[in-house]
């Protein structure tokens, strides 16, 4: 039965590959514990839930942190029509059910016959304490820093001599400051005075939220006047540092935000700025990019990591033919009446919009967020910068690097140049402008198909998806000045910093209206962005 | 006599004179006939009519910047809403005690978020010959701001069309925010009565719709008149070659800036009869989509003929009331079909396929 | 003679069952008007409430319909334009002939609605959960008032999770603004400083949250805990619970509630990373009771779709509906001022094993459930009233309305009636 159940786990990818392969002493189906379990968690009753974990905590059953990790997925279902407790990966027709007990497997009929047990948050907590506990030892670094933090806040005696007693034998650095924190929020409650001063000195040290919560703690109810002068003084040095980690952040968070903007609107800079082509579809392009990435994660439901990889060149190459759809069925006939492009490809925006309502539901839809993108890289307690981020800045400069190189280093790259600076003359000299601007109007459909890979990482995929980022791109390319995507890079990173910066003073709203007054009055100053494009082009 | 000169040589204007001429008697008296009458026009009807026309105003002073000046606005909804917005803040101050929690002056939206007192920019608008001024100095003013600064630096073509979306967007986000005193997203609504007659009144809903009759046809009189004066000239001067313009001595920043002012005030008229026939204002009108929209009814009706884009903005939006009607999933589809059909093959729009059998005929 | 009698009566039963046959077919059917955008922004939520509508109209009808009528469905799209919901109304009103419109979801779409219905004298069943402070003769509020959602969850945050620090996350506009007015009213009430509340309004659509996440974070990392209280609209929930899962807030940290997010909403969302954070409503698709199973079993059948969710606003309309349904039955006519009156009072079964109830100031009795984000996106109950709430219509908590009360029996008959100075005002009709 064991054997079956750490099956399920591995083929859950739930546990790590060393409980496969070890295989412990079998438990019996009529394990008194594990019966008793049963009817705990059967149970309606949210108070027996707290029980059975608690009888699990108490009876250190071999099979415990098993359970609780199973628990903690949500893996356990309960069959309402006989009671019996369940194993079961997702509760859908025709999926097997294991029994917990007996091991039988039991093909799933009505799904809403198996209810999952649930946890609540008190239970999770409560189990995520008991397993921090066990992680104290554990051989990896990161799972010993996140023991000792989780614990650090713990009330119970027991918790703070376990942490004292593995800071005895701790090697790694890192860990061991962590472990000495953790103890000094304890010594800064006792009474003596020279611990209580390395403990303040410890604490002072420290970014932990706790460790100035201590500290905090400490000045408003000690009566020692040299002890409080000296943990005032570690207070305002904690301070500063989280000032200046924080300035840090929204920097960050603006240049985040500035490579958002800048994916976004950088196939504009192509389409608009090179060709002289209002896209107003663009921002339905990069939602057909969005769905892309959504329908190759239903086509490889279990490599959601990989699916993401494989959804950039599919999009591309999506979002690129129904763009070259669209300059050969439309656009190539409007060339030189840029303002009716505009009307005519507004037009083709509604169209894909109600497409997508039509074939995929009007319902957002949704995108998994692979593992090896969510986390974040923390360098200290007070910052720490989310990975998905991360790599959506160092995607957005990738892309952007691609496009100068095609542009700058490739024949097609010096076509589209010279067709945008003097169409006549370069189709004398033999260049097949048609075939550029398709393949130009291609290239940059493709890269907001791309964009809508990045974006269906962060925001909602749905058909509203493009309209709620056509107008910024169309601020961003202006801004950067037309024909320019360097200008596009300088716009959309300025753009994205200024807003971060003004966000906490003036809220998100007025932040984005002032920016917006800024286009405006900016465009009076320069009408021709900050990098303006000199020559003949420019009159156009 | 003079007013003849202004149409004698449009013969689309002409016809359009005259179907509001006999609209403004007509509809009256067909919607008195007891509702059991064959040509009985119900009030709903006349009222839907009357937001018609409101709307064709709204598309008649973009043709005037679009198709004399060659500016191709994406902002107007915003000269249209701030209009409906004055006009809404007076039909507030009519409610005076009946709102509901009966405050004497505050509107209902400011006592439930616990305002003390009206702000500044409320005052007067009790009274209506000062909301009637402010419908179009707000509009204008604006305007004019925007423009002497736009037009000053000439600011031309791609570029200014993507700053009037900049500008109806950051209006669209201020009106969104409660702390304006709008009303934030809820805007402003259940409106009472307007110079003291109720607003669920058969007669004043009649009223409202002459009122935005007798307004297309001023405006396209006053249009008319701009065109054919030597100002208008000069326009179409500009649209067509604008630095040749500029080289022979003409101001042409002057020129745009008049006419550009002069739009948006219609467009604010536009918007304050408007707002009392569907009974609400709210940001959504400063949508950079429905600004877009307005250009699409100018486009599909014929640019620069003026009558044409009064017959486009009636022909889409009753397209938009009988689809969504009839066949709410088609009317995007529908929609944006319309938008690539005129622009590829109807450049002239309707009015092009109407003066093409006149010169063939 | 007593034979003869009862051969008379099945006789006259008989011709007048044909007769009522005959009229049925003949004279038609009883029309409900749907009034739920089908295109625009707002359709991703009403698409779903007019399928339902559709879903209970047919089941009626199965059942034999109403006063021996069929019911007869027509369905207009207002298109998420607000102005076009009042000229919708006022179409199916006037020229269809409704007898009852059920529709609306936004505040603004229901104000925009609210003086044609009044004018016209139609009736109105608004689904939807919304911020009070309205109680129309023609309108019935199916979905939770404040003190159905917002307050029992405060209570259930700051009693069972010991919650001592609040951040109040809003979408700009008047539902959250109101919410969180009353929100901060009770707190205070409840002795919670005014540094421990943080207010927070985004535009909507927001779509980058990383400062306000970033502030929360530090906000709650001050050694009080601290929740999340969000009435956070429609589409800037996906980034913002994408970005507290990016930045590592669990809900053992610090939990969120949140008020607009339900089945459907989390259908489109990776559930992961939310798992354990809470919502209020009035209905969870993971009630265990038998109305509900048989209501999902119809749904499913009535979409082909098995995978479809059920949500609260849904259930309000089924409440709604077989509210409406059982007035007409009993006041034997649809006529609106009949039913108006018939209504309160009327009581109908809910999906979660009770009762709802119509009161006198149109609003409805309703539970409240808090629960839990599962990782299957569905809700795990872990908390509910004891009883039903009554839906206020005018808050206690907020200065403008706290002597306002509303009850629609005659002789008051007073959506607004101000008790101190004993006034009734803000009324559409004579």
């Amino acid at each position: 039965m064991k054997s079956r159940i750490k099956h399920l786990m591995c083929a859950l990818g739930l546990l790590v590959l060393l409980l496969c392969a070890v295989q412990p002493a079998f438990a019996k189906s009529d394990d008194p514990v594990l019966l008793e379990l049963q009817t705990l968690l059967v149970s309606s009753n949210n108070q027996d839930r707290t029980k059975a974990i608690e009888l699990l905590t108490q009876s250190q059953h071999e099979l415990a942190f098993d359970i609780y990790g199973l628990l903690l997925e949500g893996k356990f279902f309960f069959n309402r029509t006989d009671n019996q407790l369940y194993l079961v990966d997702r509760a859908e027709a025709g999926q097997s059910a294991l029994h917990f007990l007996d091991e039988r497997d039991v093909t799933i009929e009505r799904p809403r016959d198996f209810r999952r047990v649930a946890l609540n948050n008190a239970q999770r907590t409560q189990i995520r304490r008991v397993m921090a506990q066990t992680g104290l030892t554990a051989d990896s670094n990161k799972i010993r820093m996140k023991a000792v933090r989780q614990m650090m806040g713990d009330p119970d005696p027991e918790a703070l001599s376990l942490i004292r007693a593995a800071y005895t034998s701790e090697t790694n650095g890192k860990v061991r400051e962590l472990m000495a924190v953790a103890i000094a929020i304890d010594t800064v409650t006792q009474t003596d005075e020279a611990a209580q001063r390395d403990a303040i000195d410890t604490l002072s040290t420290s970014l932990e939220p706790r460790a100035r919560n201590a500290l905090n703690q400490f000045v408003s109810q000690t009566d020692n006047a040299s002890l409080k002068e000296l943990a005032e003084k570690g207070l305002i040095g904690i301070e500063q540092k989280i000032k200046f980690y924080k300035g840090l952040e929204t920097v960050y968070f603006g240049l985040s935000l500035g490579s958002v903007l800048v994916l976004a609107a950088i196939g504009l800079a192509i389409t608009f700025g090179v060709m002289g082509v209002i896209n107003m579809a663009h921002g339905e392009l990069i939602m057909i990019g969005a769905y892309t990435t959504f329908v190759i994660q239903q086509l490889m439901p279990n490599h959601i990591g990989l699916s993401v990889l494989v959804a950039i060149p599919a999009a591309f190459v999506v979002s690129g033919l129904v763009g070259i759809a669209i300059e050969r069925g439309v656009i190539r006939f409007l060339y030189g009446r840029p303002l009716e492009t505009l009307l005519a490809t507004f037009g083709i925006s509604l169209v894909l919009q109600q497409a997508v309502r039509t074939i995929f539901s009007p319902l957002n839809k949704t995108v998994e967020t692979p593992s090896w993108m969510s986390g974040m890289l923390e360098f200290n307690p007070v910052f720490a910068i989310t990975l998905n981020r991360l790599y959506i800045i160092i995607f957005c400069l990738l892309v952007f690097f691609a496009l100068l190189m095609i542009l700058k280093r490739t024949a097609l790259g010096l076509q589209v140049r010279a067709v945008s600076q003097n169409r006549a003359m370069a189709r004398a000299m033999g260049v097949r402008s048609e075939r550029v601007d398709m393949m130009t109007f291609g290239l940059g459909s493709g890269v907001a198909g791309i964009a809508g890979v990045a974006l269906s990482q962060i925001t909602n995929v749905g058909p509203n998806l493009g309209q709620a980022y056509i107008i910024d791109s169309f601020m961003v390319v202006v801004f950067g000045g037309v024909g320019n995507i360097w200008g596009t890079l300088v716009a959309g990173m300025t753009l994205g910093v200024a807003n971060k910066i003004m966000e906490p003073w003036a809220g998100a709203v007025l932040a984005k209206i002032l920016v917006l007054v800024f286009i405006i009055l900016f465009i009076q100053k320069k009408p021709r962005g900050l990098f303006p494009q000199r020559g003949r082009a420019a009159e156009g | 006599m003079m007013l003849w000169n202004l149409i004698k040589e449009d013969r689309g204007g002409q016809i359009l004179l005259l179907l509001l001429a006999i609209a403004i008697i007509a509809v009256p008296m067909l919607n008195a006939l007891p509702p059991d009458h064959a040509l009985h026009i119900p009030t709903y009807t006349v009222a839907l009519l009357g937001k018609y026309l409101t709307l064709a105003l709204l598309a008649l002073s973009v043709d005037l910047v679009w198709g004399y000046l060659g500016i191709l606005t994406l902002g107007h909804g915003a000269f249209f809403a701030l209009g409906g917005y004055v006009m809404g803040m007076y039909l507030m101050r009519q409610i005076g005690e009946r709102g509901v929690y009966g405050h004497p002056e505050l509107p209902d939206f400011m006592v439930f978020l616990n305002w003390d007192s009206l702000p500044w920019y409320w005052t007067g608008l009790d009274q209506f010959w000062f909301a009637a001024i402010l419908i179009i100095l707000v509009p204008g003013l604006l305007a004019f701001i925007f423009g002497a600064l736009a037009f000053r630096s000439r600011v031309s073509g791609v570029y200014l069309s993507i700053i009037t979306q900049a500008l109806t967007f950051a209006l669209m986000l201020a009106f969104f925010r409660n702390e304006m005193g709008f009303g934030g997203n809820n805007g402003l609504t259940d409106f009472k009565d307007i110079l003291g007659f109720s607003l669920q009144a058969r007669e004043t809903k009649v009223g409202l719709f002459v009122a935005s009759a007798v307004a297309l046809a001023l405006g396209y009189l006053i249009s008319r008149a701009v065109i054919q004066s030597r100002l208008g000239k000069v326009c179409v001067a500009v649209r067509d070659a604008e630095s040749r313009a500029r080289f022979l001595g003409y101001r042409v920043e002057n020129v745009k800036l008049w006419v550009f002012t002069l739009s948006a005030m219609i467009a604010g008229v536009a918007g304050a009869l408007y707002v009392p026939q569907v009974g609400i204002i709210n940001p959504n009108e400063f949508s950079p989509l429905n600004s877009i929209e307005i250009v699409v009814w100018v486009a599909v009706g014929g640019r620069a003929t003026l009558y044409g884009a009064v017959a486009g903005a009636l022909f889409i939006n009753y397209a938009k009331t009988w689809f969504t009607t009839e066949l709410p999933d088609v009317w995007l589809f529908a929609l944006g079909a319309i938008f690539v059909l005129v622009t590829l093959f109807l450049p002239k729009g309707i009015a092009g396929l109407f003066r093409r059998k006149e010169a063939s005929a | 003679m007593k034979q003869m009698n009862k051969k008379l009566a099945t006789a006259t039963c008989a011709l007048a069952l044909s007769i009522a046959a005959i009229t049925a077919q003949a004279s038609d059917t009883i029309k409900v008007g749907v009034l739920h955008s089908l295109s625009g922004t707002m359709a991703i939520s009403e698409t779903t409430l007019k399928d339902t509508m559709l879903m209970l109209i047919e089941e009626q009808n199965k059942q034999g319909g109403v006063l021996g009528k069929q019911l007869e469905a027509v369905v207009v799209d207002p298109a998420s334009d607000w102005p076009l919901f009042a000229e919708r109304a006022r179409e199916l009103l006037e020229r269809d002939k409704v007898a009852a419109i059920f529709g609306a979801w936004t505040s603004v779409s229901r104000k925009s609605v609210l003086p044609v219905v009044e004018e016209l004298n139609g009736l109105l069943f608004y689904p939807v959960q919304y911020e009070g402070e309205e109680s129309s003769k023609n309108v019935f509020y199916t979905g939770a008032a404040p003190n159905q959602q917002a307050i029992p969850a405060v209570d259930y945050l700051m009693n069972e999770l010991g919650i001592e620090r609040w951040v109040l996350a809003g979408t700009d506009y008047v539902y959250p603004r109101t919410t969180n007015r009353i929100l901060e009213a009770y707190l205070k009430s409840k002795g919670v400083a005014e540094a421990d509340i943080m207010i927070n309004y985004t535009p909507f659509g927001h779509s980058d949250w990383q400062t306000i996440v970033s502030d929360v974070r530090r906000f709650g990392g001050e050694g009080k805990k601290t929740a999340v209280v969000s009435t956070i609209n429609g589409d800037a929930n996906v980034p913002f619970y994408r970005e507290l899962g990016a930045q590592g807030v669990s809900a053992e940290d610090i939990p969120v509630i949140a008020f607009s997010v339900g089945e459907e909403e989390l259908s489109g969302i990776d559930t992961a990373p939310l798992v354990g954070h809470l919502a209020a409503w009035n209905y969870f698709m993971s009630i265990d009771t038998e109305a509900n199973d048989e209501f999902i079993d119809t749904w499913h059948a009535f979409t082909g779709d098995t995978n479809r969710v059920t949500n609260d606003p849904m259930e309000a309309h089924y409440i709604g509906f077989n509210m409406w349904v059982e007035a007409v039955t009993k006041a034997g006519t649809t006529d609106p001022s009949a039913v108006q009156e018939a209504i309160i009072g009327v009581t109908v079964p809910n999906l979660t094993g009770g009762y709802a109830a119509m009161m006198p100031n149109h609003h409805i009795t309703k539970p409240v459930f808090i629960g839990e984000i599962q990782s299957d996106g569905q809700f795990e109950v872990v908390w509910q009233t004891p009883s039903t709430v009554v839906g206020d219509a005018w808050s206690d908590f907020l200065e403008g309305s706290k002597d306002i009360i509303s009850d629609w029996r005659k002789p008051l008959s007073c959506g607004n009636y101000n008790v101190v100075t004993k006034t009734c005002s803000g009324q559409n009709f004579e």
